[in-house]
């Protein structure tokens, strides 16, 4: 697990931060934060390689077509950040398993593979359903005091809390 | 859509990128921690930049300087989804802004996570004429806010949510977590 991480910053000190993003972006740019509409539009762009007229005709993707946006540069650059800040830090690290989860369920990246695109399928899935993500709902919605926000935050949470009792339930006491 | 949003959007996502990393927000052993109710480190994270969002676009909105975009409340399909997420997230350990976070630190089973949220986005396409017509239209109430629906001034509920979010914080605090 890990040790003393000093070059972390204060959670309250980065969130709050991220809270003046937010700010200045809905300020200059005029939008607000999500991330998981540029998942259906990449996911469009990729199926449309395959089959351009099936994807032209899915309702879904003529309200959330494949292109190239101001949210699909924003996740991409949270990669290109998250990237940075590491390697400056000194806490990247190339790991295709987590602690945590090999403490659980062992060590095999095959395994975590598999159930990563498996957990990342059903949560999309709900994602779309619910109509955004965290990011969406909570760093957008909520901070516009929205009602979808809150009822959609409370219920990730409160789904996710349930079910990581049930998954983590006789194993990974730490 | 011109360079320029497009360059903004990079910006901010740079910025948010190197923020989650800072904060650890984006590693699933802090992701499940939280959900285990274990370390909540990412919610001290995501309530700080609610909290702080909040106020500077509650006075943006209020001064006509941004316009607001409220996600309308279709409250059948915002509980399920928001279940059916929760179910995902705790087996892959990642949302979706904090995947890509993830693998640019490097956590390589982030990418398979990130492939199936695309497979999940293309499913939900697929089947998306089926729930237009079903649980889309459950509880659909539009883009309904808590000051209008409560009746009272967007700055009281600010108050009370920055009121239980530093209870919160002080609780967390307490009990080391």
């Amino acid at each position: 697990m890990e040790t003393t991480d000093n070059k972390a910053w204060s959670p309250y000190v980065a969130g709050s931060l991220t809270g003046l993003v937010i700010i200045v972006s809905a300020w200059i740019a005029g939008n607000y934060f999500g991330a998981s509409t540029c998942f259906v539009r990449v996911s469009g762009f990729i199926e449309q390689l395959f089959s351009p007229s099936k994807v032209a005709t899915m309702d879904y993707f003529k309200w959330f077509g494949p292109k190239v946006d101001w949210q699909v540069m924003m996740v991409l650059g949270i990669l290109i950040g998250a990237f940075i800040s590491s390697l400056a830090d000194g806490s990247f690290k190339v790991k295709a398993v987590p602690d945590m989860w090999a403490e659980r369920f062992g060590p095999s990246p095959v395994k975590r593979s598999a159930f990563a695109f498996l957990g990342g399928i059903i949560l999309m899935f709900g994602a779309r359903m619910a109509g955004g993500c965290p990011s969406g709902y909570g760093l957008g919605a909520m901070v516009q005091l929205a009602v979808s926000g809150l009822i959609v935050v409370m219920c990730f949470f409160a789904g996710g809390i349930a079910f990581a009792q049930i998954i983590y339930r006789g194993g990974g006491n730490k | 859509m011109n360079t320029g949003t497009l360059i903004n959007g990079l910006i901010t996502g740079i910025i948010f990128g190197f923020l989650l990393q800072k904060g650890r927000v984006v590693r699933y052993d802090k992701q499940m921690g939280a959900l285990r109710l274990k370390d909540m480190t990412i919610l001290k994270f995501f309530f700080s930049a609610i909290l702080t969002g909040m106020v500077g676009v509650q006075v943006l909105h209020m001064m006509g300087i941004a316009k607001p975009l409220i996600l309308p409340a279709n409250i059948g399909a915002n509980i399920i989804g928001g279940l059916t997420f929760g179910l995902g997230w705790s087996i892959v350990g990642y949302c979706p802004g904090t995947s890509l976070g993830a693998l640019g630190e490097g956590r390589t089973d982030a990418f398979w996570g990130i492939l199936g949220m695309l497979f999940g986005a293309a499913a939900f396409a697929e089947i998306y004429p089926k729930f237009e017509t079903s649980i889309l239209t459950w509880g659909r109430e539009g883009s309904i806010t808590l000051p209008e629906v409560m009746g009272v001034n967007p700055w009281v509920v600010i108050i009370v949510f920055i009121g239980v979010g530093l209870a919160l914080f002080r609780f967390l605090e307490k009990k080391g977590l």
